[in-house]
């Protein structure tokens, strides 16, 4: 790595190194997928690894991705749920890789809920 | 960008419990898994919880395991990972209420702790310079560099209140302000990371999990008296500690954040790593200097001071391994929030290594004015195996002992003194009901009495002579007089000693002569030990309820002491007994029992 040389180096290459450690600070928004037996088989890795694709692609460091077991819906998996600070937790089933960029971009970055995709609003 | 970071604590307790095995294991099966894009493995200094290793944290929940061992990784991955089902078994519990704690913050161990010098360790990865960075590492240097001046940096350390952890807590600031003050164009700052108190492992624990922010602190230092060189001493028998700190100080200078014109400001510094053989004298600042120099590591009188006549004879300034790591804290987040932790006289937070008959043994931090007894009930668990609290020992060989009635006391430096203890550099020894008090005084004088370098005689000889007696009331040897001439011997030494070692060498005997002199009364006048542990005061007894008359004891007896009709209670004649243990073995019904 290129020699930090000025006051401003130094704050540039927090501010990268900054994204690198969000995912061990609880920043309260947080994407949460369903990764039961059933869900693995229904897809949720595709659907995973697309959400990750597209927080980083939109540079969205301070939400964290996470993943839980079987809720007992297994019937609508995918299963993506999505608590973000202050506001209450909403599940969308059937996701599918192509329903994630309009997930992230209405719910998370606008606070719009996808109603079509809405599933339910089960206790967090 | 990684869904979840899985940090797996690589501190060297967690080494020797096998941490190296769980990490292979995760990595192995994260490829198995096809996760290695999705899950971060990051590999941390130690959490404190060392005895419950190998420690495993999985963010962005914060679900911590302990004991991982190699054979459980795979459930951990498949379950937890792939699933998200944490695995409940792992988890930890809380020593009295039984009660699973899934997240490490929730942790009691945790909850009480305030964490500034150890705010990194065990969170991010010590061999990555930006991990450092990440969490506003040289924010501190770069603000020290830009926004103050050499002096204006000792005022903002003075008012911080930081006062020297490695033992003695003169004011940082102050000292500082020596060095900076003395005259010369060359002079010299040095990091002690020798640690020779025996139980602690502070200093190696922020040296091995924090070690930029050692680094940030000397540079600081550096800049504030006028030094363009440093010395980081410590001793060789840390090899992980310095692995890392070597790693670090490439990675600094690979940035430019130790070597020439520091980020443009026009500060130059460098560091040097020297490995001590690791005597303990050669922690006391003069003989350090002298090892450095190539010398054998014995103390010289003071003055002059390192500060005016230090390393190579040039202005020099000393400070502790946790000392530094608070300084870069204090100016990126200003003296204000520093001192607003703690006590009237003592600011921030101390370090301590928390050992003996406690739940919870490990490396915790607390804010100053923290009572005894929240370190040892909410922090520490409680005693083992609900045993009586007996004492506590602070400040390792050079502290002393208190006793219950002074449990609630605040630890700051001040009241600790006052109690006949010390701050020390940390160490926190609990006792229960089943140690003895003065077997206690005896260890950590035979500690510093093999340790004395021999130079004066006080030392040399009247700490010899005091382990004398000590061993002599252990044996049942004692004498009455014992005490006022072990009290008389102390006060000698502590007086005409040249250095540190001699001059405290005497705080465990004086302390607990005080606090227990009925202990002492016991051994010397009864041959009695009230905790039942000086193994030349036991006696073997046959417990009447237990004995069914076998006589199979008294045909192992090689003295003829036990005596006893068939079918009847046997005695042993105490007289006659030589302490062998033979009949214990032969007895069924373990009748016979030492006591
Ligand atoms: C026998 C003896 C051993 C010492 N060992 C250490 C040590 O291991 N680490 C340490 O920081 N200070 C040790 N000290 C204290 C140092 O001499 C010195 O006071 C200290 O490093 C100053 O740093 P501080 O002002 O940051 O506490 C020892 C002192 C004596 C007398
Ligand atoms: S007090 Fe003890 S350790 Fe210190 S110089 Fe004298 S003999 Fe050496
Ligand atoms: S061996 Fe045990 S039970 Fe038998 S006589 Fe001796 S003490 Fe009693
Ligand atoms: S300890 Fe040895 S000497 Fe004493 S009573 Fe037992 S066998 Fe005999
Ligand atoms: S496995 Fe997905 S809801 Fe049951
Ligand atoms: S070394 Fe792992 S917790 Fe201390």
């Amino acid at each position: 790595m290129d020699k930090l040389k000025s006051l401003d180096d130094l704050k540039n290459l927090r501010e990268e190194a900054r994204k690198t450690t969000t995912t061990r600070q609880s920043t309260e928004n947080l994407i949460i997928v369903g990764m039961g037996t059933c869900g693995i088989s229904a897809g949720a890795r595709d659907v995973m690894n697309t959400i990750l694709e597209e927080l980083n692609k939109r540079d969205l460091s301070d939400v964290n991705v996470t993943q839980t077991g079987c809720i007992g819906m297994c019937e609508k998996e995918v299963l993506v749920d999505v608590k973000l600070k202050g506001k209450e937790r909403v599940s969308y089933g059937r996701v599918t890789p192509q329903d994630v960029s309009r997930i992230i971009a209405n719910h998370v970055i606008n606070g719009q809920i996808v109603e079509d995709l809405v599933v339910g609003k089960p206790e967090s | 960008m990684y869904r979840s970071h899985v940090l797996v604590c690589s501190g060297t307790g967690c080494t020797s419990s096998g941490c190296v095995e769980v990490q292979e294991n995760l990595e192995k099966e994260l490829s198995n898994n096809k996760l290695e894009n999705e899950v971060k493995l990051i590999q941390t200094g130690c959490h404190g919880l060392c005895e419950l290793g190998p420690i495993v944290i999985v963010y962005p929940e914060g679900t911590s395991y302990f004991r991982v061992e190699g054979k459980d990784v795979k459930e951990l991955v498949e379950e937890h990972l792939l699933k998200g089902r944490p695995v409940d078994r792992l988890m930890y519990k809380e020593p009295i209420s039984e009660e699973q704690v899934p997240y490490y913050n929730d942790i009691n161990f945790y909850k009480k702790q305030s964490r500034i010098v150890l705010r990194n360790c065990g969170y991010i990865d010590p061999e990555s310079i930006e991990e450092y960075i990440a969490r506003g590492g040289y924010d501190g240097l770069s603000r020290a560099l830009s926004e103050f001046s050499q002096d204006e940096v000792i005022e903002e350390v003075k008012e911080s209140g930081l006062r020297g952890r490695g033992g003695a807590g003169f004011p940082t600031g102050v000292k500082w302000g020596f060095a900076r003050q003395a005259p010369g164009d060359k002079k010299y700052i040095i990091c002690n990371a020798d640690e020779g108190d025996p139980g602690a492992f502070m200093d190696r624990s922020i040296l091995e999990g924090d070690p930029h922010s050692v680094i940030e602190g000397m540079a600081i230092g550096g800049y504030a008296i006028g030094a363009d060189e440093g010395y980081i001493y410590v001793r060789a028998e840390y090899p992980l500690a310095i692995k890392r700190l070597r790693k670090a100080l490439e990675a600094a200078e690979g940035l430019g954040l130790l070597g020439e014109n520091i980020l443009g400001t026009g500060f130059n510094f460098k560091l040097k790593i020297k490995e001590g053989a690791g005597a303990f004298v050669c922690g006391e600042e003069t003989a350090l200097m002298a090892s450095i120099e190539g010398n054998r590591g014995m103390p010289r009188p003071r003055p002059p001071f390192p500060a005016q006549k230090g390393l190579w004879g040039k202005p020099s300034n000393i400070n502790n391994v946790e000392t530094l790591a608070c300084v870069p804290v204090i100016l990126s987040e200003g003296a204000g929030s520093f001192n607003s932790v703690g006590t009237e006289n003592s600011k921030g937070t101390k370090v301590f290594a928390l050992t003996g008959k406690i739940n919870n043994t490990g490396l915790v931090e607390v804010p100053m004015g923290i009572k005894i007894k929240d370190i040892i009930y909410t922090i520490g668990g409680g005693i083992q195996e609900d045993k009586a609290f007996k004492a506590v020992q602070i400040g390792g060989p050079s502290g002393g002992c208190l006793p219950e009635d002074k449990i609630d006391l605040p630890v700051d430096y001040d009241s600790l003194t006052q109690a006949g203890a010390i701050m020390g550099s940390g160490g926190l020894v609990v006792m229960d009901e089943e140690t003895c008090i003065v077997d206690v005084a005896r260890f950590f004088l035979k500690f510093t009495q093999t340790e004395s370098c021999g130079k004066c005689t006080p030392c040399r000889e009247g700490t010899k002579r005091m382990l004398e007696i000590l061993e002599r009331i252990t044996q049942g040897e004692g004498k009455e007089g014992d005490v006022e001439l072990l009290e008389e011997l102390g006060s000698m030494v502590k007086e005409t000693s040249l250095c540190g070692l001699g001059q405290t060498a005497p705080n465990p005997v004086l302390s607990t002569t005080k606090h227990f002199r009925d202990e002492y009364n016991a051994h010397i006048l009864d041959r009695r030990c009230p905790a039942g542990a000086c193994s030349d005061l036991l006696i073997y007894k046959i417990l009447e309820d237990k004995c069914k008359g076998c006589t199979k004891c008294v045909k192992a007896c090689p003295q003829d002491a036990i005596t006893g009709e068939k079918k009847e209670v046997h005695v042993i004649d105490q007289d006659k007994c030589i302490k062998c243990g033979a009949c214990v073995d032969q007895c069924k019904f373990e009748a016979i029992v030492l006591g």
